[in-house]
């Protein structure tokens, strides 16, 4: 087997999705994943490969051959229990420096960041974060530029044989759009952000023809440097921005009163089809709602079915957050507020009289 | 003028730290209950800004004039009342000890101070004096053992209700006549015979109680005289000139919030089928609010640097706190009239900013009394 | 002990954005900040600083107009500033940020008991990555997302947050911690501060500085070093002003209704 080195990009084949557990459970990112993953290796024309770290994490492998992996490599040992960075850096690494797979894929969850970057420093390769979107084929590139940008695709030159990933990313804060390309070094590594890609359906026959490889890494748990003293869950709910397909956020304009107005939320919300209420910076700094909550800049960037905005003003820091969303709606006192120029629909007015009325007319329609 | 990398950093600390800090529950509380705040107040004192010109040796920053000046505008132009809370030590309450102040009187008084962990205002006017300061009553009597007994009423005393220590003038020579015989004490707010008045209620700078200072029979110690006695007068000229430059800036600070809320309104209203910016009436309006605000900053900038260059800066002084005091009252009441009816209703910000600017060309020398002081110099 | 906080200067994205003809964000129109996650590190740097003692060195990559900013975090407290700029490190990306910042940090000095603190991610790429690159070049053990800071000798205890709770980890120092928000809420800078910023020591390193540092190669830094290139950037389709709803309150919520039925939203 050759030395590992990077540079060497002929020397890599194969898509592989490193896919998160937690507690023993596989996380919807890793569908999500997987279920992409399949795409790309379908435009190369190569395999989908899952790597799973864990103890005793075996059998969730066969699932994920449902969303399209053609095989799964579990790596176990008692140290992988529990993420750690150290651990976790140390087998991916061996594993991708035996293996070489072409691209690696990680959910930019708080440990696919954390794992991602120092993987890609110690490959010696490029990593892009947060992806919204990839190609391998460059006419599925250029179609999706077509459509989702203000490129004139007829008249700019492509080299169609172009087979880096391209990753694409929002960046200062969704003011642009930015596609990335690692040309040069192998693995071709991106983190992808929870909830944007597209979960295929899970296909039985799929999952029992999936390979699974199972490697024990013997690791020396007392060499570790980190330690893990405790893992808990916190009692808050888990406030689901990012995946949801309504949101209905709330802004100073139920600042007035909060605990009413988040209840208009959410009835809102459930009448749109069950969704999720947010929040401006306003109310989350005014410590009205909970940080988890918030859209924009310094929050979440969301791209829902439906985005409500209700008593917010629009600022650009929110702006930036919500307006790739496919149908946004708003409602606000003052018709001159910035909010109303990224609203499908505008409706002025006070909340409190307008939202129950929404709920009234949007019920009867059904 | 252009300011350097030092003053821009400061002005940047002062307009984070006011448009961070001075939350509108803040502005709407102090604007309702008149109340001192002291949580706003000891979180200004641990960042530094009551020391901002007390000298470093004494506890302070050891800032120039042109920082003082930065620091009022940045607070006034959020604030007027916030900015009158971190003025006071640097300029008519620490003033006079740094002006007169013996070396004993200034290492006890002025670092606590310039901590603001004590607050030191100024009593100069009087129910029968005020732009006549020479028409001082208040009468401080020496004993044998050269201590003193005071006797009379200030008015119109901001920060007495909430000072520790209190600069005051009082006659100690009535045979001289006028602004003679006048003499400079600090006093111990807490001494038998000290009291105050009801708080006023104010168009304005609410938050900042003012009321009257009663002294009955107060026994104050030898060294509560402050320089020279008999020379007190001439050391209140001397601190009102300082301090006029604070109330010039403050005056700026107030135009250029105002410039800005009527920009941002202008911007936003529309009438007639378009923002009302649009209208020659309106933008011609803003040119000139925004003229006249940059004249004034200038005018402050420059007696400000005079003064840190060591140059006479009296007339220089009173032309930017006339000129200022001024604008910040034209400008204010344009603000308002750009607002039309909300402009009156106090959930814009100009409303308050037209009620705090009327007192800018009424203290520390009026309007009036500015003109006196400049055709003064110019008829010499 | 010495505490490294890495800080970046960044535009500052929440106020108008200038946008180059060619779609690339135009950084000179721009005013610049000092990235808010690294005012967290910084705040939590001063906070070990005030209880446990420290000399705390800010450091940073970028321009030479980033020095105004070093004299902020020196009026913040900051003992001493190091900025690390020079034409050879221009148009780095992660990869290459890191491995210049680790070179610097290396070039400084950093023994048991030290620590280096940045700023989970900055706004203008909203990557995460340097941080934990830095810890990899430089060997160190790295704990992300923290929401609190425990030090017990040379051993630190951190809450790093997940997205549905958190993890207690503990590691030895020397070590990299990145912070979030919610770790603390950052000072700003003193008076005294800003008048004694030009004073502290401010150290520029370029590469006549650097480049015998191991990790300094021609092939790891700047453009060249970058593995990773921007293939287009673009903006995305501006969405047009919609329709405002007229009439009642009534009225409005009923045509709202009807349009979202229209469109199959309900």
């Amino acid at each position: 087997m050759a030395e590992y080195n990077s540079k060497a990009i002929e020397e890599f084949s194969d898509i592989w999705v490193f896919c998160e557990q937690r507690d023993g459970k596989l996380m919807n990112t890793d569908f999500e994943l997987i279920s992409e993953g399949r795409k790309l290796a379908d435009q190369r024309g190569s395999k989908l490969v899952g790597l799973l770290l864990g103890d005793q994490v075996a059998d969730l492998a066969k699932e994920l051959g449902g969303y399209g992996a053609d095989k799964v490599i579990v790596c176990e040992d008692p140290a992988l229990k529990i993420y750690t960075n150290e651990a976790y850096t140390d087998v991916v690494c061996k594993v991708v420096m035996e293996r070489k797979p072409e691209v690696l894929l990680l959910g930019a969850s708080n440990i696919g960041r954390d794992l991602g970057p120092r993987c890609a420093a110690r490959l010696h390769t490029g990593l892009t974060a947060d992806c919204t979107h990839l190609d391998i084929d460059m006419n599925t590139y250029v179609d999706f530029l077509d459509k989702n940008s203000n490129v004139d695709v007829a008249n700019t030159e492509f080299k169609m044989e172009d087979v880096n990933m391209k990753m694409t990313r929002p960046a200062f804060g969704g003011h642009l759009m930015a596609t990335i390309i690692c040309p040069r070094f192998r693995p071709c590594m991106a983190t992808v952000r929870p909830g944007v890609m597209k979960k295929a359906p899970f296909d039985q026959a799929k999952a029992d023809a999936c390979e699974v490889e199972v490697l024990q890494m013997g690791l020396n748990a007392d060499a570790l440097h980190e330690k893990v003293l405790e893992v808990a869950k916190e009692a808050k709910e888990i406030v689901d921005l990012i995946g949801a397909d309504v949101i209905v956020s709330i802004g100073n304009g139920a600042a007035k009163d909060i605990a009413r107005a988040k209840e208009l939320a959410q009835q809102l919300a459930d009448a749109l089809g069950g969704g999720v209420v947010g929040s401006s910076r306003a109310l989350v700094d005014a410590g009205l709602m909970s940080a988890d909550r918030q859209v924009g800049q310094t929050g979440k960037t969301v791209h829902p079915k439906v985005y409500v905005a209700l008593g917010i003003s629009g600022a650009i820091q929110h702006k930036a957050g919500m307006q790739n969303s496919e149908l946004i709606i708003a409602v606000n006192k003052n018709e001159n507020e910035p909010i109303f120029e990224v609203a499908d629909y505008g409706l002025v007015g006070d909340l409190f009289q307008i939202v129950p009325e929404m709920i009234e007319a949007i019920k009867a329609q059904k | 003028m252009i300011l350097d990398q030092k003053h821009l950093r400061f002005q940047k600390l002062c307009r984070q730290f006011a448009e961070t800090e001075f939350t509108k529950e803040l502005l709407d509380r102090l604007d309702e209950t008149g109340e001192f705040d002291w949580d706003i107040f000891n979180k200004m004192s641990r960042y530094g800004f009551c020391g901002v010109k007390i000298p470093k040796e004494y506890g302070g920053a050891g800032g120039d004039y042109l920082s003082y000046a930065l620091l009022v505008e940045e607070f006034a132009r959020v604030s007027p009342v916030m900015s009158i809370y971190a003025n006071t030590s640097n300029s008519l309450g620490g003033g006079p000890l740094m002006l007169a102040g013996s070396e004993e009187q200034k290492q006890f008084y002025l670092p606590p101070v310039a901590k603001g962990e004590k607050i030191m205002v100024f009593a100069l006017t009087e129910p029968g004096a005020g732009s006549d300061a020479g028409g001082t009553t208040t009468r401080a009597e020496e004993q044998p053992d050269g201590s003193f007994i005071l006797n009379g009423r200030k008015t119109f005393i901001s920060g007495a209700p909430v000072a520790d220590y209190c600069i005051v003038f009082a006659k100690t020579d009535p045979k001289q006549k006028g602004s003679r015989g006048i003499s400079m004490f600090i006093l111990d707010m807490h001494l038998p015979g000290v009291s105050c008045g009801k708080p006023e209620h104010k168009m304005g700078i609410k938050g900042y109680p003012t009321c009257d200072l009663i002294m009955e029979d107060v026994h104050v110690a030898k060294d509560a005289l402050v320089g020279q006695k008999d020379k007190g007068f001439g050391y209140a000229m001397k601190t009102l000139d300082g301090g006029r430059l604070g109330m010039a800036a403050q005056g700026v600070g107030i135009a250029q919030g105002c410039l800005e809320e009527a920009i941002k309104y202008a911007k936003e209203r529309k009438q007639f089928g378009r923002p009302i910016a649009n209208f020659q009436a309106i933008s011609f309006m803003l040119a000139d609010m925004a003229t006249e605000t940059e004249a004034a900053r200038q005018l402050v900038y420059h007696a400000a640097q005079l003064k840190d260059a060591g140059k006479e800066a009296g007339q220089a002084c009173s032309m930017a706190k006339y000129f200022a005091a001024e604008a910040a009252n034209h400008v204010a009441y344009k603000a308002v009239q750009i607002h039309g009816g909300y402009g009156y209703i106090n959930e814009y910000k100009v409303e308050r900013f037209y009620r705090d600017a009327r007192i800018v060309p009424i203290y520390e020398g009026t309007s009036q009394v500015q003109q006196m002081v400049i055709s003064g110099m110019l008829l010499k | 002990m010495k505490i490294y906080v890495c800080v970046k200067q960044v535009p500052d994205t929440s106020g108008v954005v200038a946008v180059n003809p060619d779609g690339t964000m135009n950084r000179s129109k721009m005013p610049t900040i000092i990235n808010p996650d690294d005012l967290n590190a910084m705040e939590a740097a001063l906070t070990l600083k005030e209880r446990e003692g420290a000399t705390v060195v800010a450091i940073s990559m970028g321009p030479p107009q980033a020095g105004e900013m070093m004299r902020e975090l020196l009026a913040m407290g900051a003992d001493e500033a190091v900025l690390i700029s020079g034409r050879e490190f221009g148009g780095s990306d992660t990869f290459a940020t890191s491995q210049i910042i680790a070179g610097g940090i290396h070039h400084l000095g950093i023994e048991e008991g030290d620590l280096i603190l940045c700023g989970r991610q900055a706004i203008d790429g909203d990557t995460a990555q340097v941080g934990p690159q830095i810890a990899e070049k430089l060997h160190l053990p790295q704990v992300t997302y923290a929401t609190e800071i425990v030090k017990d000798g040379n051993t630190y205890t951190v809450k790093r947050a997940l997205e549905d709770g958190y993890m207690k980890i503990q590691v030895k120092s020397p070590c990299l911690i990145t912070c979030i928000k919610e770790l603390n809420e950052p000072r700003y800078m003193t008076v005294q501060g800003v008048f004694e910023a030009d004073e502290k020591p401010l150290l520029i390193l370029d590469y006549e500085a650097l480049k015998d540092e191991p990790l300094i190669e021609a092939d790891t830094i700047g453009l060249k070093g970058s593995p990773t290139n921007i293939f287009k950037s673009f903006n995305p389709p501006v969405k047009g002003q919609g329709e405002m709803l007229q009439g009642s309150v009534k009225e409005m919520a009923a045509a709202l209704a009807d349009r979202l039925a229209a469109k199959h939203v309900i």
